[in-house]
């Protein structure tokens, strides 16, 4: 199906299914542990065999030798594959780093040989008597050091955000000058980890020239794809298989070394081998989001109105790498007719940094809502007003261009009036509540929204139930629900009557869980192949399908009901689309807004931060689920209080690596760092994005958290922190007098 | 460390036997018996098998599942004796006779126990990685208010212990939500917790 023009009137708008709370159709296997994650798949291959992942130790150079004579006779060694053993493997999709072979060491934990053995503690023992002798290099690994060398560079996050690597409208630089009141700092924001619960697995079973990985990936096409390039294997001898997946945060986007040392590891051994990386080779082994430097400018007018925005972003990575992408909302978030962004990239010999949670515009967001407080109060304004005054229903860079639905004015008034904004004291450090200062803050939320194709095959068995099968996956974002939804809504079915199959590339081709474009995508695909089988069971009936009603489980035209089940009496009825777009999201720009309130509370002797209150106003178009949709933007908000106050894989700039490589040393937030969350959506519909209506809100949720938190902590302080994490340290010596 | 262990579990383990030909590093078996989900398992293990692997790799009970391996995060989390544990942090042979419930003894699908039934009620999960250790914990917090036992935020340890949003944070704080359901988390436990109260003691 091609979705060319704006959605009108279809089955999905009756909302009997689609658009309610529902409990999550997974959530029984979920919550009993039952629910099968890639390394617990013991029912898939007899006879599996235990592989153990070694890291390089060093950060960049070679290696010289590897020894593993003694591991080899160890009790229970199968095989041993190292990286001397081949060559340097090519690079899969998106990949930045080879994930194997070869003698080059490109980032610390590189994974450099796989030790196979009967059991998983044989395997660690043996691994622990590898000898490998390196040849170190000198490398670059302090973003602060080499930022003066940083070019700039055209970049892309592949999930809706990018740009040359200057991009300009008017004359910044005259306009800036000229301006009334101007503004100019700087920004930094650290590397930060995916830090997903499950770790990164896969099983690998040979049949043959014929590979099968039971895995933990987003992107299931995408992988089979790169999987075949990386082992020169035709595509179709790979299946894939990950029908759930313990997290992903984009972590999983792409394939990683566990599924590739896993497939040949199987090999050697003659058998199936699972790999799971250990929690401490998940920050160094796999990817990151970048640290960046971020300068933003504004000048404005004396009553509040943009004359001249500009933000430049620099980041760090390996020569394969792209810049992260946070100077791309400011294109599109507020008005203002002089612009400038852009994006320098750095050579770093860190780890690949690569896409996390809102590439591009979780950073970028950070900087930017911080830039407009602090501007705001530059020029004594509130900064909700500041925000509205600002707003724009075009794009800024090419006003022919309207946003497609904006109600980001919305979202930030309606916050204001739930938050109780109207109680803030805008003269920061005057709120006490027994030893705590207390303070608010807020920020506008910006993400994209993108369009990809996405397939399904939907089949009616005789019992009447509808099965959906598409490789899409879900990574804890409802996936399975809102699919079931949709092809409830389609067919006339309550939900209980749909079971949906995931995650396997023998199934059609979907939008994958990536960029916040999961949700509207895959279900839009689950419409088309819907379509498509009211067609079929229309003609098997002899209805005229366009004015067949789907209802109830039967299917009524005029006088006449049949049960649907009855369509595929003489046997199960199977239809497959997908969904794809022409340039609705050319003409017009999608994009999806939020309002984020915080309330923080500062202890005044110690700059302990509390968060106290927090409250997202979301308009993302038609949320398909408002629990599961409300679910994805609290745990955005709780990675957004992380980004905030915590977290920071801290570079070993000497060594070159990330020192705090596990969940103690990397901290997330906890229970007790969280308190109630409160989520409103904004009923409105979007019918330029797909026949669902819908866009995304998974990503949304972090964009702009980080600021607002910030912003709250400055209210409660007058202590403006720049650098993130804000952590008591940066506080202390600045807080008010305890008195 | 394949002796230190063996030391600190002497007095549990009746049948440690070095396999043959220990001069070159052989895996030092031991049997071990508990109870698990009511039934009872009777293992020859490495020594070095954690708890967690034996239920996941030697039972196939993979609902505990390994986040960290390190007890940082709380998903193998398994209630033995009554009291919850990071069963990532423990070896399988130190828990001779013991009874343990994980994540398949507290419920089935289509037999909930009631934080099972509440966490899919208040969307207490996403990923659902960290789920079954999220609702073990959960479980033994409970009972461990109930039984008195005071936590870093317990104002007062003489007056009667109170499920409050601030006691259930500081219980739950060892097991990390990473797609962040903690607000959701705090509504499923404080809503069995109360049910707990009006019905009496399950």
């Amino acid at each position: 199906m091609k979705f060319d023009t704006p959605a009108g009137q279809n089955p999905i708008d009756r909302l009997k299914v689609v658009g309610q709370p529902l409990d999550r159709i997974d959530g029984k296997f979920k919550t009993t542990g039952t629910a099968p994650y890639a390394y617990e798949r013991h029912d898939v291959a007899a006879n599996q065999a235990y592989g153990y992942v070694l890291g390089a130790g060093i950060a960049k150079g070679r290696v010289r030798g590897i020894d593993t004579e003694a591991a080899g006779k160890a009790p229970g060694v199968v095989a041993i594959v190292t990286t001397l053993d081949m060559p340097k493997l090519g690079l899969g999709r998106m990949n930045a780093a080879n994930l194997f072979g070869g003698a080059e060491i490109q980032h610390y934990h590189q994974a450099i040989a796989v030790v196979v053995a009967e059991t998983f503690e044989q395997a660690r023992a043996a691994a622990f008597l590898i000898k490998v002798d390196y040849v170190r290099a000198a490398g670059q690994f302090d973003l602060a050091a080499v930022a003066a060398s940083a070019k700039p560079v055209p970049g892309d996050s592949g999930e809706g955000s990018g740009g040359g690597g200057e991009d300009r409208t008017g004359d910044f630089e005259g306009a800036f000058a000229a301006a009334a009141v101007r503004f100019d700092e700087t920004y930094t924001t650290p590397d930060e980890s995916h830090a997903m619960m499950e770790p990164h697995a896969t099983i690998a079973a040979w049949e043959g020239e014929k590979l099968t990985l039971w895995t933990s990936n987003q992107m299931i096409a995408w992988t089979k794809g790169s999987i075949a390039k990386i082992l020169g294997l035709p595509a179709d001898a790979i299946r894939v298989d990950s029908p759930y997946i313990g997290g992903g945060f984009g972590g999983k986007l792409f394939v990683r070394s566990d599924a590739v040392v896993a497939a040949l590891a199987a090999k050697a051994a003659g058998r199936p081998v699972k790999v799971a990386l250990t929690r401490p080779l998940i920050a160094n082994n796999t990817t990151h989001r970048p640290a960046t430097i971020q300068r933003i400018r504004i000048g404005a007018t004396k009553d509040g109105t943009i004359t001249a925005i500009a933000h430049e972003s620099t980041s760090g990575n390996l020569p394969q790498g792209k810049p992260e992408t946070a100077v791309d909302q400011t294109k599109l978030l507020y008005a203002g007719a002089n612009r400038l962004t852009a994006m320098k990239l750095a050579h770093l010999d860190l780890p690949e940094g690569n896409s996390m949670r809102a590439p591009g515009e979780a950073p970028g967001l950070m900087a930017l809502e911080i830039a407009m407080d602090e501007m705001a109060e530059a020029l004594g304004m509130d900064p909700v007003a500041f925000r509205v005054r600002n707003d724009t229903q075009v794009d800024p860079g090419h006003p022919e261009r309207p946003f497609s639905h904006r109600n980001l004015v919305g979202c930030l008034e309606l916050g204001a009036k739930t938050f109780g904004w109207d109680r803030r004291n805008p003269k920061p450090g005057q709120v006490r509540d027994g030893r705590w200062l207390v303070g608010i803050g807020m920020a506008a939320g910006f993400r994209n929204n993108l369009l990809m194709k996405s397939g399904a095959r939907v089949r009616l068995g005789r019992d009447g139930v509808v099965t959906v099968e598409t490789d899409m996956t879900d990574i804890g974002t409802g996936s399975y629900t809102i699919i079931a939804q949709t092809a409830a809504e389609m067919m006339g079915l309550p939900l209980d009557r749909v079971v949906v199959r995931l995650g396997d590339s023998d199934f059609p081709v979907s939008a994958g869980s990536g960029g916040q474009f999961g949700a509207n995508n895959a279900t839009a695909g689950v419409y088309a192949a819907c379509v498509k089988l009211r067609e079929a069971v229309a003609q098997r009936l002899g209805f005229n399908s366009a004015d067949a009603v789907f209802e109830d489980g039967a299917v009524r035209s005029g006088n006449r009901t049949e049960a649907l089940a009855q369509a595929a009496s003489e046997g199960e009825l199977v239809a497959e689309d997908s969904i794809a777009y022409g340039d609705l999201a050319k003409k017009q720009q999608q994009s999806t807004f939020a309002g984020h309130f915080v309330e923080v509370g500062v202890d005044v002797d110690t700059a302990e931060i509390r968060v106290r209150r927090m409250l997202a106003v979301c308009a993302a178009g038609r949320i398909l689920n408002p629990k599961s949709a409300r679910s994805q933007v609290i745990g955005a908000m709780t990675m957004g209080v992380g980004a905030a106050l915590m977290e920071e894989l801290a570079v070993d700039t000497k060594r070159g690596f990330f020192v705090n490589h596990d969940l103690a040393g990397y901290e997330v937030p906890v229970h007790a760092d969280i308190p109630h969350q409160e989520v409103i959506f904004l009923d409105e519909v979007d019918p330029q994005s797909s026949p669902m209506k819908a866009k995304g809100v998974g990503e949304l949720g972090i964009c702009g958290v980080g600021a607002a938190v910030a912003n709250a902590v400055y209210n409660a302080t007058g202590v403006r922190v720049r650098d993130y994490p804000i952590t008591l340290d940066k506080l202390l010596e600045r807080m008010p007098d305890a008195a | 460390m394949a002796g230190t262990a063996a030391c600190a579990a002497m007095t549990a383990m009746p049948g440690t036997s070095r396999a043959e030909n220990a001069g070159t590093d052989q895996p030092v078996l031991a049997r071990v018996s508990f109870t698990m989900n009511g039934q009872r398992r009777d293992l020859e293990l490495d020594t070095r098998t954690s708890l967690l692997d034996a239920a996941r790799e030697h039972l196939h009970l993979t609902g505990s599942k390994k986040g960290c391996d390190h007890g940082q995060c709380g998903a193998c989390t398994m209630i033995v004796d009554g009291r919850r544990i990071n069963a990532c942090l423990t070896l399988a042979v130190m828990h001779q006779g013991a009874e343990i419930t994980t994540i398949e003894g507290l419920g089935q699908p289509e037999n909930l126990h009631p934080m099972q039934a509440a966490f899919i009620k208040h969307d207490g999960y996403q990923c659902g990685y960290c789920t079954p250790g999220q609702i073990c914990s959960g479980v033994a917090v409970l009972a461990e208010i109930k039984a008195g036992i005071p936590s870093h935020v317990t104002a007062d340890l003489n007056a009667p212990m109170q499920v409050t949003d601030a006691e259930i944070r500081e219980r739950m704080s060892g097991n990390i939500c990473r797609c962040g359901a903690y607000s959701n988390i705090v509504e499923a436990m404080t809503e069995v917790a109360g049910n707990l109260t009006t019905r009496g003691p399950a």
